[in-house]
Formats: C-alpha cells, structure tokens, sequence
C-alpha cells in the first residue's frame, strides 16, 4: 500500500527536522495527533495543526502530557493513525501511557526530540540523554522499537518508517531526535505517494461474535478491530487473555509476556538499520547516532588524514540494540568508540554486547551542544594505540 | 554551480580535510528579518543551485530588539558539522550582533555591515575585506523598512559568490508573500546594484558614499 496523495508534499524543500517530521507523518498517514508542545518539539505538531485541516484530520492541544499520550490512543482505536511529540520532561510524564501502549498493543508514535536534562534542563539546546528511557522509562518488561534521525531528510523517512513499524508490529515506537536535527534547515526531498510505502493497519476479518482482540497468529501480532464497526471487545492495562479480558493468572503473564518480546524479536531483521562505512579492516569503528554521527564523521576524516584505519557504524534503529551485529564487529577491531551527548548511555550497551572482545571506549559529553570533533579524534587514536 | 569565492584567500585550517565549504553567520536583532535572510540564502544553494546547505539558527529568549543569529554552511558536499567554527563571512545588522560574532570571522574572511547600524570600533581579523550597505535606509526609500533583509541579501549576492544570482531571486520570491513579491524584487535589486558598484569601485567601504550609485541612496 503506499501513501495517500493528500497528504503527502511531493517536492523538495529547504525544512527544519520538526517540519520534516510533521511531513513523515502525514505521509505515513497520520490523520491524528493530540499534543502539550514543549521546545524543541513544538514545530512538529505547530505545522501538524496547520496542515492537517486541509486534509482531514485532527489535532488536539490537550491539557498535559499524560492526556496527550492517552489521547492518541484513544484515535487509534476509533481507526486513525495517531502520534504525539514531546520532550525530556514530557517524555517523563508520557511514560505510564506508553506502557499501556506496549501492554494493549496499540500502534502509535512518540517523537522526542531530546534537550539537556535532567528535569527542565537545557528546552532549547541539544542531548541524546533519553535512550534509555526511551528502552526502560515505563515499569515492567517490554520491548520497543527507537530509530534515531541525523538529518531533517531522515526526520521525514524515518518518521514514515515509525508509522510503518508501528502498524507492523502493533507496539509504541519511538522517534528519538535531538534538538539540533530538530532545529537544522536542509534539504528535505518529498518522493510521490505512490512511491512511499505505507503498512496498512492489519484488521481481522472475523465476524464481531468470533473477534478475539488478542488471539494467537503466526507473526505473534494479533489482527485489531475498530471501535463502533459492530466489535465488542475489552482493552486494558491488566494482564489479559486472548479475549482481552484480565487474567492475572501466572500462566497468562508469561504467555503475554513472552510474545510481546518475541513478536519483535522475530523481526529483528526487519527492524534493524544500521550504517556501516570502511568496516571492514578498521582498526577502530567509531558507533554512535543522531547529529553525533555527523560529528564524528568528521573526526572519523581527521584521523583518516592521519593514517589510522578507522570505520563508523550509525545507529539507525538503536532499539532493539543490533546486538549480534555490535558482536561480530567486537571480535575484528582493537576498539569501538562510542560519542554520545549523554554520560555514556549506549556505550553500555556496545559494551554488553561487546562481551570483553574489545575495547570500549566511551565519549561522553553533557549536552547543550555537540562534541568538538578533537574529543573523538582523541578517543579513537587511543583505540588505535596512538 | 557558483564558485564559492570566499574561499579564495581562507588560509589552510586544521580542518582542511573537508574544506569545500562556506561558513557564514548572519546576526542582527529581533525583528530585522535575520533568520529569514539565512533561511532564503540557504533555500537558494540547497534548492535553486543544488549544492548543500545546512542552516541552523540560535535559540534562546531573543525576541524582538534582542540579539538573534543564524548560521549557514554552504558546501558542495553534504556538511556533518552543522556549526559554524570560523565564520568566511559575517553578515552583521546591528553593532551587537558585530561585536559578538567578529571574533569568530576567519582572518582574510569577508564582513558585510549595515553601515548605518554597524561602527567598525575594534580591530578586525587580518586580511579581512568589509563592505557596508545602508540596508535600512534603502528599504525604507523602497516603501518599507522590513525589506532591509532582502536589500542585505541582494549586496550579499553581488560582493560574494557563494549563490547565484538566479537562485537567490528564486528564493526569495519563494519565501516571501505574493502580494509582496514587486517589493521584495525592487529590494533585491537595489541591494545587488549598490553590491556590484561598491565592487567595482575597489574603494575602501569607509568611502564607499562617493559612488553615485551608492551616494543616490543616502540623501
């Protein structure tokens, strides 16, 4: 299936990430979103309430958070493909819906576009410092699906992709940007809607008294049924059977437990993207995401320049963690250097999967601006011996 | 594909190893047009002359009459630093925004000022070439002061060749509204024909108000 025309603004533009983003979402079609703006998100959802009159839809500022990400769901069940944006202290108040997300099963999108924090931080000056609370923010064990854009272009593909996996894989996913990808104007080209894919809703085609909201399928994602079409069926937050009625019985908590992982674990090669660049006979392979990528790039050049076989791999998806890929890497290099704008939040995760085949060498950087390429020039001449 | 001139005399940078590129800071206060100014030069290279550019403009409590600044990066290859480092060229509207980002300006780099709003007080980077336009003044003869970005734009055209003459009308007349486009091209003009008789003078900015062309906008 590919994109509705209506919503998609074939051509190319000179667009911020936020603008881009809004566009990824009507393209991916995207006919509802409720949001409590906050910097640096606002554009996304400023441009969202502009546009989506013209093609039908709605946009709600609701009165917090908690009631945007709620919202959503709500739309999701009535039929609409919804998503909300935020940031860190949103984010934060945002975590208890997204859980029931996982837990009912409801695909939708979260875009953070991520500032300094803790708390109120730094609302207009950049961090990656929500990765992990992108990974464990809402209580008990899920999985989740993050993909992490470096350039207003990805803002827009990659918010298409968000919708798509969404829909695939009937589970939250996250859009992590950073607030200068956010922020950057660039280039944005918009292909035709008949060439950008678009995943359908999967719905079951079962009478409303053989519906089972929950049953088993082979791809572990049950197909949904749409509020007012003659389905009566029950969503909550409480362990639930295959009729969706709760069930608090162990039997059926490892059952949901279970397939909630395993559905995205069964797709990780359909999920996972990754970039690799002069891997293969690198000394040193520079990984990371986001805007820190493009830093690192250019100290990836630098030490180029100075004679050291060093390679990049970017992060597309950093949820589920590429850790097989993380691992065969891990066994060919004399160390893996890993800038973020965070203490050092994936690099832990590069060192778990490393499992002590190499050395791990974290860049950290607090935020409210990106690294100075010498600080990860300096790391990978450390990991090249230099 | 315009040639990036400003980097003709830029000496060899630590950075060298990516050096096809421009850095430009444009900076004024509130109200003056000036994200406007690096959004349509940007728009220009990135859509109308299909080279990159990458624009990033700075956030913080600036409203109108504050300090306010936006960066560009023109360059043939896509950029991967999004910031400027050592600016090639300061366009500065206003003797704040001068002051601040003058020390960043790369020595042999260019300076373009609003002649009336900008007093060149301390000493400038060497090598470095300064050409001055009364932007407002001439927006204002033009009908109406909130074009001075575009007159900027159009002297930035002319003294640099960072985009082309075609793509920066382009821009512009993107960017603006419709019903506002005769103004905006009238500015743009004007701005390129004060730009190219200040060039071709090869006079110093400080006496530039003896060209006619130049003298015909002050009285």
């Amino acid at each position: 299936m590919h994109a509705d025309p209506t919503g998609v603004l074939t051509g190319t533009h000179f667009l911020n990430g936020d603008q881009a983003c809004c566009e990824g979402a009507l393209a991916g079609g995207a006919r509802f979103s409720a949001g409590y703006p906050i910097t640096p998100s606002t554009e996304i959802v400023e441009r969202f309430s502009k546009r989506i009159p013209t093609i039908g839809g709605v946009f709600i500022q609701m009165e917090d958070e908690l009631a945007a990400s709620i919202a959503i769901q709500g739309a999701v069940w009535a039929g609409a493909k919804a998503f909300t944006v935020t940031s860190g202290p949103g984010f934060s108040l945002m975590m208890e819906h997204i859980g029931l997300a996982a837990m009912t099963e409801t695909p939708c999108v979260f875009v953070d576009v991520q500032r300094g924090g803790p708390s109120t931080g730094l609302p207009t000056l950049p961090a990656q410092g929500d990765m992990m609370q992108a990974r464990f923010g809402s209580h008990g064990d899920y999985p989740c699906i993050a993909l992490c854009p470096s350039s207003p272009q990805e803002c827009f593909t990659l918010m298409v992709r968000a919708m798509n996996l969404a829909e695939e894989f009937r589970t939250p996913v996250f859009l992590m940007m950073d607030e200068v990808v956010g922020h950057m104007t660039e280039r944005v080209q918009i292909p035709p809607a008949e060439t950008i894919a678009v995943t359908p809703r999967k719905l079951t085609d079962k009478a409303p008294g053989e519906f089972r909201p929950y049953e088993d399928s082979e791809d572990l994602v049950p197909p949904m049924a749409h509020a007012g079409e003659g389905y009566q069926f029950h969503v909550t937050g409480l362990t639930h059977d295959e009729r969706g009625y709760p069930s608090m019985t162990p039997a059926t908590q490892a059952k949901l437990i279970r397939r909630l992982r395993e559905k995205i674990t069964r797709g990780m090669d359909r999920i996972t993207q990754v970039e690799e660049d002069n891997v293969d006979g690198a000394e040193v392979v520079v990984v990371s995401y986001g805007i820190t990528m493009r830093v690192a790039q250019r100290a990836i050049k630098l030490a180029r320049a100075e004679g050291i076989a060093v390679g990049g791999m970017r992060l597309v998806t950093v949820w589920p963690f590429p850790e097989e890929r993380i691992h065969a890497l891990a066994g060919r290099v004399r160390a893996l250097v890993i800038p973020e704008l965070n203490m050092g939040q994936v690099a832990l995760e590069v060192e778990r999967c490393a499992r002590g085949a190499t050395q791990v060498i974290p860049v950290p950087h607090a935020g409210a601006t990106v690294h100075d390429p010498q600080q990860i020039l300096d790391a990978i001449r450390k990991g090249a011996g230099r | 594909m315009p040639e990036l001139a400003s980097r003709r005399e830029v000496a060899a940078a630590p950075d060298a190893v990516e050096r096809e590129l421009t850095e430009i800071r444009v900076a004024g206060f509130g109200g003056q047009g000036v994200i406007l100014a690096a959004q349509i030069l940007g728009k220009a290279a990135a859509i109308f002359d299909g080279v990159h550019a990458t624009m990033t403009q700075n956030f913080g409590p600036e409203a109108r009459g504050g300090a306010c600044s936006a960066q560009l990066i023109v360059a043939r290859h896509p950029v991967l630093y999004p910031y400027v480092t050592k600016a090639d060229i300061l366009v500065a509207m206003s003797q704040e925004a001068f002051g601040k980002f003058v020390p960043e300006l790369k020595q042999g780099g260019l300076l373009l000022v609003e002649r009336d709003l900008v007093r060149i007080q301390q000493d400038l980077p060497e090598r470095v070439r300064t050409y001055g336009v009364p932007a407002t003044r001439i927006a204002e003869k033009l009908g109406k002061r909130v074009v001075q970005n575009i007159v900027m734009l159009g002297f930035f055209g002319a003294v640099t060749e960072v985009v082309s003459r075609k793509a920066m009308e382009q821009a512009v007349l993107s960017s603006v509204p419709a019903s506002m486009a005769a103004l905006n091209k009238d500015a743009l003009q004007a701005g390129y024909e004060v730009g190219r008789a200040c060039l071709e003078s090869r006079l110093p900015a400080s006496e530039c108000d003896q060209i006619p062309e130049y003298a015909a906008w002050l009285d």
